[in-house]
């Protein structure tokens, strides 16, 4: 448009600021997951998110004063610093839990037990007695500081390596996976066959099909997870891997066709013809011509079906069972969700390690995903 | 068997038996049954063709016929049946007698509402935006992100939005900061506000599938022919008269599938629900409603009732959508 009328038009910084405020609050969300992922239970109970991205003034827990003590000319000095972190800036501190901000920096405390502690604006403390520290009681320091923003790897150390709330998330991992990849591969061979069938064979009844696979596209899930359940029950394989994979090929199939369908019937005619002319079998055919030039197509399905299978909870809470080595990421966040709500540090980071893979995917392979999405749905 | 295992073994059992029956069954027809030799091969070549669809077909029939056909009519079967014993419509009746369905169709019917017309409303107003601006792809992808997460991840997400401290505590749900820092006198538990929760709920559903309406919009403002643009704004058409009355009526069919679409999505909702409230503070939706009375009433009769409730909501959908379907088929 701005070809056409000669000059940009004011109305393109609106967009752009419009578009900055849409993405920054559909950003938004995820990104103070992200940043609460890596701070400590404490830090997260005590201030938002948002507040850890700058230095802010907060109420230290306690610090224990420790270290080794040195003998000067008239008693025992122990000298050190509060924080691990360079840039903090003391305002007041305290060192009973009665009085939190008794002293400020710089002040001196007398304490019990002959004791004096000074603590400084940059959370240096020096603390002098008469005789050796080895038989007194060290006292705890409450400051009230700004300190630079801390992070840390450990929440996801925890998540990873210790199991929580009974289950090993790095099992969860596991199982996901191996619920994923079976689950993704075996339809797509199954609905190729029957996607080419539909495309260029013709046989009485072929668009009834087509018509039959549109509509059990839109069948909700939910209409055939009990029949199932009693029919893997029925047939002997239970609750299990077996019964997941076969759920999921089923479930999957529609959209499989319908995506592969499309797209094989844009395939050039020429191509299938000249081949049928020079004596090739369908099944050749297929296999040589249709399939390679169907890899868009088939990635995909792929793509879209790793996901769905990756994210779903509803078909592995029925058809799989919960012990360790079957629940997958899904059940065990809504799990530590019940059980651990209120510990945000363990939720965020559990979240994010389930998360990780298809995010990695998806900005992998964006451009198959979107164009699966678009498979005949642009009119 | 080791799980691992079992599913490299499933992948090459799965594979290999698909090629193997494919090639072996074509081999067959073709040499066996229906030589295409002889004084006869004309003809035999013609019945190979006939039937040989077929065996392309064939497992994907069964495994459609098996998953997805037979259900419907099991779970309809299931639902006239208790334990066992016909009881006629007695299941329908017992579920409609129950508040807490009701709750769920009336929760459903303000999700059915709000969610797909948000959606589509959002994505279509982004993918305008992003259309013609340098960073466009950026953004696309940063707001089409959500959807590759899970339902329950997302609502893991939402829940630290909405979290709610004590009163004088700090806050560390961005929502109440925001609305203290606003002027509201104390924090607020958004999701035990009755019916304003499930307004809350629907954001994160909102979040997800705007992705979804905006990446299928944007091709499909892409596919609208320049020329018709371009008069437009010959005659003096503003930026919003040209998107209303030029760009809209050209894409309304693609709107319309997206709408239709989100739709089905909107019915399937389970996770979202049960991870962040488990329907209570009158939250409840039909699907968490049915996995409830399956999963921890153990009740199939009803289960299944409300499953078929929720096949009858779909269907105007499946109806139109396969009406479309042969109609491009003709």
């Amino acid at each position: 448009m701005s070809l056409i009328s000669g000059r940009k038009s004011g109305l393109t910084w609106a967009v752009h600021i419009s578009t900055l405020c849409l993405v920054l609050l559909w950003v938004m969300p995820t990104f103070g997951l992200l940043v609460s992922s890596f701070r400590t239970g404490d830090q997260i109970s005590n201030s938002g998110w948002w507040q850890a991205l700058g230095a802010q003034e907060t109420r230290v827990p306690p610090i224990r004063i420790s270290g080794d003590e040195v003998e000067t000319d008239g008693g025992f000095t122990i000298a050190g610093n509060l924080f691990g972190v360079d840039g903090s800036n003391v305002t007041l501190w305290g060192t009973s839990s009665q009085a939190t901000q008794a002293y400020e920096a710089g002040q001196t405390a007398d304490l019990s037990d002959g004791m004096k502690l000074t603590v400084v604006a940059d959370g240096s403390f020096a603390l002098t007695a008469p005789d050796s520290f080895s038989d007194k009681r060290l006292p705890r320091v409450f400051a009230t500081a700004v300190i630079p923003p801390e992070f840390s790897l450990d929440n996801y150390r925890t998540v990873l390596f210790s199991p929580l709330a009974g289950q090993s998330i790095g099992q969860a991992f596991l199982n996901t996976l191996t619920v994923s990849i079976p689950a993704t591969i075996i339809p797509i061979l199954v609905a190729a066959f029957a996607a080419y069938a539909l495309a260029w064979m013709r046989f009485p009844g072929r668009a009834l099909l087509v018509a039959a696979v549109v509509g059990l596209l839109v069948v909700p899930l939910q209409l055939a997870l009990i029949p199932l359940l009693q029919f893997h029950n029925w047939i002997g394989i239970g609750k299990g891997y077996l019964g997941i994979w076969l759920a999921h090929t089923g479930f999957g199939l529609p959209l499989a066709i319908y995506l592969l369908r499309n797209y094989m019937v844009g395939l050039p005619k020429d191509i299938i013809e000249n081949a049928r002319v020079d004596g090739a079998t369908e099944f050749q055919i297929f296999m040589k011509i249709i399939l390679p030039l169907s890899f868009p197509a088939l990635a995909s399905f792929a793509i879209f079906q790793f996901l769905w299978t990756w994210n779903d909870l509803l078909v592995a809470l029925v058809f799989l069972g919960t012990s360790n080595d079957q629940q997958v990421l899904t059940g065990n966040l809504v799990n530590l969700m019940g059980s651990r709500g209120g510990d945000w540090e363990i939720l965020a980071s559990s979240a994010f390690v389930s998360i990780a893979v298809p995010l990695i995917v998806f900005f992998a392979m964006q451009k198959y995903l979107v164009r699966g999405l678009l498979a005949g749905s642009v009119k | 068997m080791n799980p691992a295992l079992q599913a490299v073994v499933t992948i090459v059992v799965g594979v290999g038996g698909c090629i193997g029956y494919f090639w072996l069954s074509n081999f067959i027809l073709d040499t066996v049954i229906f030589p295409a030799s002889g004084p006869r091969a004309g003809r035999n070549i013609n019945r190979a063709n006939m039937v040989r669809p077929w065996l392309f077909l064939f497992p994907a029939l069964v495994a459609l016929g098996l998953y997805l056909a037979y259900p419907v009519v099991a779970t309809f079967l299931l639902s006239l049946h208790d334990d066992g014993t016909f009881v006629g419509f007695a299941n329908y009746a017992q579920m409609m007698s129950e508040d807490k369905f009701w709750e769920s169709i009336g929760n459903n019917i303000l999700w059915l509402l709000f969610v797909p017309a948000a959606s589509t409303a959002f994505g279509l107003l982004i993918a305008q935006l992003t259309d013609r601006i340098g960073w466009g792809n950026v953004a696309k992808s940063l707001i089409f992100m959500p959807m590759a997460i899970s339902f329950v991840g997302a609502s893991v997400i939402w829940k630290l939005i909405y979290d709610a401290r004590p009163a004088g505590q700090e806050q560390i749900g961005i929502l109440n900061a925001i609305y203290l820092w606003f002027g509201g006198d104390q924090p607020m538990t958004w999701l035990t506000i009755p019916f304003w929760n499930s307004f809350f709920l629907m954001a994160v559903l909102i979040w997800i599938q705007a992705g979804f309406a905006m990446v299928i919009l944007s091709a499909a403002l892409r596919g609208i022919p320049e020329e018709t643009i371009e008069a437009a704004v010959l005659d003096g058409a503003n930026p919003f008269q040209v998107f209303f009355k030029i760009k809209m009526p050209q894409i309304m069919g693609t709107i319309v599938v997206v709408w239709t679409t989100i739709t089905i999505v909107v019915l399937k909702v389970f996770d979202i629900v049960l991870a962040m409230t488990n329907g209570q503070w009158e939250t409840q939706v039909l699907a968490n409603y049915m996995y409830d009375k399956f999963f921890r009433a153990f009740d199939t009769g009803v289960g299944s009732a409300s499953a078929m409730v929720i096949m009858l909501l779909v269907m105007p959908i499946l109806v139109w959508n396969v009406y479309n379907a042969r109609k491009e088929m003709r």
